[in-house]
């Protein structure tokens, strides 16, 4: 058993979810290979191959995978993928983009976002936006799998020492071109991967007020985040999103500020090691999930918080 | 230029489902069900184009029950010119959907299809790659704006760290992400016109679509309970607590 794990990259680095991906590959058990397609890659397949675990990395430098545009780049995993058992993606925007295809064109069923792996064919994964937690079985030739990121510990980064090879396949389907991208600049740790995370809801008022929690991220060295309220309300871009639809995080610290707690919301947040709710509605259902709540007017009792760190 | 729609027939997002106590799945007996929320964006995308003169029709389609008609009269109600029920009882995997909707792809030659990105109930976000996949056609997912120019689309893409813009050949499919737009509300008028409208059945075998699926669910359980913590009354209790007792500061 050989299992494919699709690298999330940027051309120069890693992104952390391919270590979380690599890790459920671990716990599927088997031989577990890298493929990192881009263009200019050559450092992302460098470092995939000191990941501890893996044993090999395919490198598929070409421009047409320079953006990695799901129409070119899915002809090229599905090409790949027919000698493997399961083929790994991190459920991260770009896999779930690029995946699908990946099956459609193996002609498999995929299974979304597990969050556990019962065995070599069965998994868990959440339904109803985190409401019920399906166990469900594949008998596909070829498991195609979105890995969760938070529900896998991340394997070593450093200690493999796996060989590199190049793949030349070129696949440009030619239906589709990038245009631009205009990615948040941030200092603060990425959301996904943070050890802290504050978050601001529709009682921050306003975007000038999430400076309150910027402050207070700082001193913690966290990344901020927001519910749908917030972003709908436009105090913050959608890159800021935590719940169902937006980022999934589960840091050991959650500061949940001015937050109701919708379902959709908590379906992003509630694995998180310990919930801190600061909300001046003592009915809020975010104090359900909480593990320590403060009744208190949010614009008194940030600034004073972040005093006293 | 024609535009195709899929919606789906799901929970009412409002509603909080619970577990069956056999463990087989979610108890939807009495439930309310709706348009998923990702649908109506979708179907609301298409009227938007129909009112800018970009497109000339719109067929609303969905796989589902018989009760699906239902939803495919929201969205005639919302403006759709006529509707395809695929009519199956069973539940489908997003790729059974998607081959079931490609075969209405090959009927209908739509210049775009639009879809949610996913749906509330599965949370599969499969169905519209899918599509594009089998279709070969390009994709632009999680879409937060659509613009058509000429036998090209532009779509802006909500992505992890921001925003991506992408430009496709149409045909192409799209799927819709929470900032698209902002759906109408049907009004009784329409509600009223949609009874009228033309709402075609058809079966998987007519379409010669094998819906076989090698997935099954083995058991459906409540996720593990949180439980509520305490309330401290102060901020200086909340630090000492996180310092000494949860110790993640």
């Amino acid at each position: 058993m050989t299992i494919l794990v699709i690298a999330e990259h940027n051309n120069a680095e890693l992104n952390a979810a391919t270590l979380n991906t690599v890790a459920a590959a671990v716990a599927i058990g088997g031989d577990i290979e890298v493929l990192v397609a881009g263009a200019g890659c050559a450092a992302a397949a460098d470092a995939a191959a000191k990941i501890a675990g893996v044993s090999k990395v395919l490198l598929a430098d070409n421009a047409a995978y320079a953006n990695q545009l799901p129409e070119n780049i899915s002809l090229l995993i599905a090409e790949l993928g027919k000698g493997y058992s399961h083929i790994l993606a991190p459920a991260s925007t770009n896999g779930k983009n690029y995946l699908p295809r990946v099956a459609a064109l193996l002609d498999v069923d995929q299974i979304s976002e597990i969050i556990a792996v019962e065995s070599a064919d069965t998994f868990k994964r959440p339904i109803y936006a985190g409401n019920a937690i399906a166990t469900v079985k594949s008998d596909a030739a070829i498991k195609v799998i979105t890995v969760r990121s938070t529900g896998f510990d991340a394997v070593a980064a450093e200690g493999g020492s796996a060989a590199v090879e190049a793949v030349a396949a070129a696949h440009d389907a030619g239906v589709s071109a990038f245009v631009g991208e205009e990615l948040a600049k941030s200092d603060r740790p990425e959301l996904a991967g943070a050890k802290v995370v504050v978050s601001g809801g529709r009682g921050m008022q306003n975007g000038e007020n999430f400076q309150m929690l910027y402050d207070l991220a700082d001193k913690l060295g966290a990344g901020v985040g927001a519910s749908r309220a917030a972003v709908d309300a436009g105090f913050v871009p959608n890159d800021m999103q935590v719940g169902q639809t937006g980022k999934i995080v589960a840091p050991s610290l959650y500061i949940a500020v001015g937050i109701s707690g919708a379902i959709q919301h908590l379906a992003g947040m509630k694995d998180s090691k310990v919930i801190v709710a600061i909300n001046k509605d003592e009915e809020a259902p975010i104090f359900q999930v909480a593990d320590y709540g403060l009744v208190a007017d949010l614009f008194e009792a940030v600034p004073e918080l972040t005093g006293k760190l | 230029m024609k535009i195709l729609v899929a919606v789906k027939r799901v929970v009412d997002y409002n509603v909080k489902v619970r577990v069956k106590a056999d463990n087989s799945g979610v108890d939807l007996a009495n439930v309310k069900m709706s348009m998923n929320p990702f649908c109506e964006i979708a179907v609301e995308e298409a009227v938007r184009l129909k009112e800018k003169g970009v497109a000339t029709e719109i067929v609303a389609v969905t796989v589902g029950p018989t009760a699906a008609q239902e939803q495919l009269r929201t969205a005639l109600a919302l403006g759709a010119d006529r509707a395809v029920l695929v009519e199956s009882n069973d539940e489908l995997n997003s790729l059974a959907i998607a081959k079931l909707l490609k075969a209405v792809v090959d009927k209908e030659q739509p210049q775009l299809v639009i879809l949610g990105k996913q749906a509330i109930d599965s949370d599969n976000n499969q169905t519209g790659q899918m599509l594009a996949a089998l279709s070969g056609y390009a994709q632009g997912t999680f879409a937060s704006a659509v613009n058509v120019e000429g036998d090209r689309v532009k779509v802006t893409r909500e992505i992890d760290g921001g925003l991506q813009t992408v430009d496709l050949k149409l045909p192409a499919i799209v799927t819709t992400d929470l900032r698209l737009n902002e759906p109408r509300y049907a009004s009784l008028p329409n509600i009223m016109k949609a009874k009228k409208k033309p709402l075609e059945t058809l079966k998987p075998e007519e379409l010669g679509v094998s819906t076989a699926s090698s997935l099954s669910t083995v058991k459906v359980e409540a996720p593990a309970a949180r439980s509520a913590g305490i309330k401290v009354k102060t901020v200086d209790e909340l630090v000492d607590k996180l310092k000494n007792e949860a110790k993640v500061i």
